[in-house]
């Protein structure tokens, strides 16, 4: 394993004596080159795992290793000067991401320059061979971010995270801001660089279409916890958990056909906040397969065959 | 398919050469480059396209939102039952608006109110078009936000959108947007900040209002998923104008336009047996302040032409009930055969 969680946990507190379980004991491994995928609705905790797991924020509870050696819990200076070498994130907003009054030599060459190991001119051809890289025109680099467009302004985010050669890359919902024809772009980029530099990837989305497509294994988030993981299209054709099931039954495709047979079975209700959240699955009071046990009892994760594993009470 | 023709034969709105241009500080943009299609009755119409392929321009001018300046509609019509909506002063623009047609927007969070009640954004409505006294008005936005399946709906209407996640507010939204009993409902990427989760009911949602309410739906996505899910016919949008239209089953199963082609192909598909690679459009769409003098994706197109540079190609119709068309030169009966795309003279698998 390159990258592992033993029980991590993050809470936020929000207000007085309520705590936020924005992730709440997820163990999940990834082995070198790679891609996870991680899918969940909005509020699922996937972008904070992902923060928590690269020391972005400092973690409540649990474990996180790299290369087998844990990772502090609170990131000092130092640490995020010696980690981020290898542990790099890609973030989801191509618009906010990137400081508005930085050209594009200083965006994606600031790593390198805090490391301080390169001299202004070898930054300079660093910068020019990754922008060549990522499909940008290296002359660019004098421009400001709001010079490009949403797909450009991606690939400069991508290329500000690969220039410092990392292991491993969070990369939060890459390419949900993109569009249909660009998101492939992105995508085949990031499979070239998965595959050039052996690179291993967190990939969270919440698309799952494009997650199955991607990613080896993948791992769904319900309210701070994994309740369903394992090979990408073991999940995606035979779901096991309630959940997994109907957010994958709420996947539209792009196929009429497949539409008009489909089984209208809409997920009810929304997901709730995880705040001050008492004992039993998170799921029970949206699952259709719920029993009186489900709402007290917390379910254990249990593995049904090597690598699939579901954290469901109806799994005993 | 001949059944769909009869079903969909009154057309509510109909669009006819639509031209926008905006004047900006770089010179005029041409956003829209003659538009022309029609909605149906009870129909559904989607149309996509890429971001600023001008779909949402199109719907915004026939609603009169759009800004001018410095936007302005330099020739063109759309007809409401008829009549022209195009270029009216705001007066009369507020005759049919929100009345006759009602709309719903991207971002429920942004679009609704923040300073206002949800319940009072709805009754506004009733009470500016429908003269509806203030409490008549208030008992039916509790009354819309129960059609949208709001649940505690009463107490929901004095709540601020705030209060309300992202599904909800759509909701509020699609129910202020039914009050005055619209025909058409234009939704611009109405699920797109949503979850799928959640995309699904507010889809369903649509489809079931759309039935009870008996409304034509022009669906504003970039989303195909969405489009095969919802549409009765699909408008496919690039560099300003409609290079392919057709029902959704010609769109996705004899796709005769290379960019159609090119938008599937860049999908995950979800069957089992997954090509390894997508296959990504290259490039990017045409510089609109100068509009190629040929077809706008001659850059990007695999299949292009000498004759694609130079000059527009015509929309060649494929069915003999000419529902579906391509504005393509490989349509031309002396154009070469290209695998995979639907042309003239293909038989049409049914």
């Amino acid at each position: 394993m390159l990258v592992r969680t033993e029980g991590l946990k993050k809470y936020f507190k929000v207000g007085r004596d309520q705590m936020l379980h924005a992730v709440d004991g997820i163990s999940l491994g990834i082995e070198q080159n790679e891609i996870l995928g991680l899918v969940g609705e909005s509020g699922s905790g996937k972008s904070t795992f992902g923060k928590t797991l690269i020391g972005l924020h400092p973690r409540t509870g649990g474990k996180a290793y790299y290369e087998e050696q844990e990772l502090p819990a609170k990131f000092s200076a130092a640490d995020h000067l010696a980690y981020s070498k290898n542990l790099q994130m890609i973030f989801q907003d191509p618009y906010s991401s990137l400081n508005p009054r930085m050209t594009v030599l200083d965006i994606v060459g600031e790593g390198l320059h805090i490391q301080g190991q390169h001299t202004k001119s070898q930054i300079k051809e660093e910068v020019a061979t990754w922008l060549a890289q990522v499909g940008l025109n290296a002359d660019h680099m004098s421009r400001y971010p709001h010079e490009f467009s949403g797909g450009q302004r991606q690939r400069i985010g991508i290329a500000r995270a690969m220039i410092i050669k990392p292991k491993f890359v969070v990369c939060d919902e890459p390419i949900s801001a993109l569009d249909v024809s660009v998101q492939a772009q992105v995508i085949n980029l990031l499979d070239d660089l998965k595959n050039s530099l052996g690179l291993t990837l967190l990939f969270i989305a919440h698309d799952l279409s494009m997650v199955r497509y991607v990613s080896d294994r993948m791992a769904v988030m319900y309210l701070g916890t994994v309740v369903e993981c394992g090979p990408s299209d073991e999940v995606f054709f035979n779901p096991q958990h309630p959940y997994t099931k109907l957010l994958i039954e709420s996947n539209p495709e792009p196929d009429p056909k497949a539409e008009r047979a489909r089984q209208h079975a809409s997920i009810k209700g929304e997901i709730t906040s995880p705040i001050n959240m008492g004992p039993g699955c998170r799921f029970a009071d949206r699952c259709p397969s719920a029993t009186a046990r489900c709402s007290v009892e917390n379910p254990k994760t249990k593995h049904i065959s090597d690598q699939h594993s579901v954290t469901c009470n109806l799994f005993d | 398919m001949s059944e769909m023709d009869d079903t969909f034969k009154d057309n509510v709105l109909e669009v006819e050469n639509l031209n926008v241009e905006f004047s900006t500080y770089g010179g005029v943009v041409q956003a829209v480059r003659g538009v022309n299609f029609s909605v149906g009755r009870g129909e559904t119409l989607a149309i996509v396209g890429e971001s600023g392929c001008g779909k949402s321009v199109t719907v915004q001018s026939i609603m009169g939102l759009l800004p001018t300046p410095p936007g302005k509609i330099t020739a063109g019509e759309a007809r409401l039952r008829g009549n022209n909506i195009l270029n009216l002063p705001a007066k009369e623009a507020n005759k049919f608006r929100g009345v006759e047609i009602g709309m719903i927007f991207q971002d429920p969070m942004t679009s609704l109110n923040p300073t206002m009640t949800i319940g009072d954004q709805i009754s506004e409505t009733l009470m500016v078009h429908r003269h509806l006294s203030y409490s008549d008005a208030s008992a039916k936005a509790v009354a819309l936000l129960e059609k949208t399946r709001i649940p505690e709906a009463k107490k929901r209407a004095a709540q601020y959108p705030f209060e309300f996640s992202g599904g909800m507010l759509q909701r509020a939204m699609i129910a202020q947007s039914l009050a005055c009993n619209p025909s058409v409902l234009i939704a611009d990427e109405p699920t797109t900040a949503l979850d799928v989760t959640i995309q699904a009911q507010i889809l369903e949602l649509m489809s079931e209002l759309q039935k009870t309410e008996d409304m034509s739906i022009i669906l504003i996505t970039h989303d195909l998923a969405v489009v095969a899910k919802m549409a009765d016919r699909v408008a496919v949008m690039y560099a300003g104008q409609i290079v392919e239209m057709g029902t959704v089953d010609e769109i996705f199963y004899e796709s005769a336009h290379p960019y159609t082609m090119g938008l599937k192909e860049a999908m995950p598909s979800n069957r089992k047996d997954r090509a390894k690679k997508l296959t990504p459009i290259e490039g990017s769409p045409p510089d609109l302040f100068s509009p190629p003098a040929g077809c706008g994706y001659f850059a990007r197109c695999p299949h292009a032409m000498a004759l694609c540079e130079t000059k527009q190609s015509e929309e060649f119709i494929l069915t003999s009930s000419s529902s579906h068309f391509s504005k393509c030169w490989l349509q031309h009966p002396e154009a070469p055969k290209t695998d995979g795309l639907f042309q003239v003279g293909d038989d049409h698998a049914g």
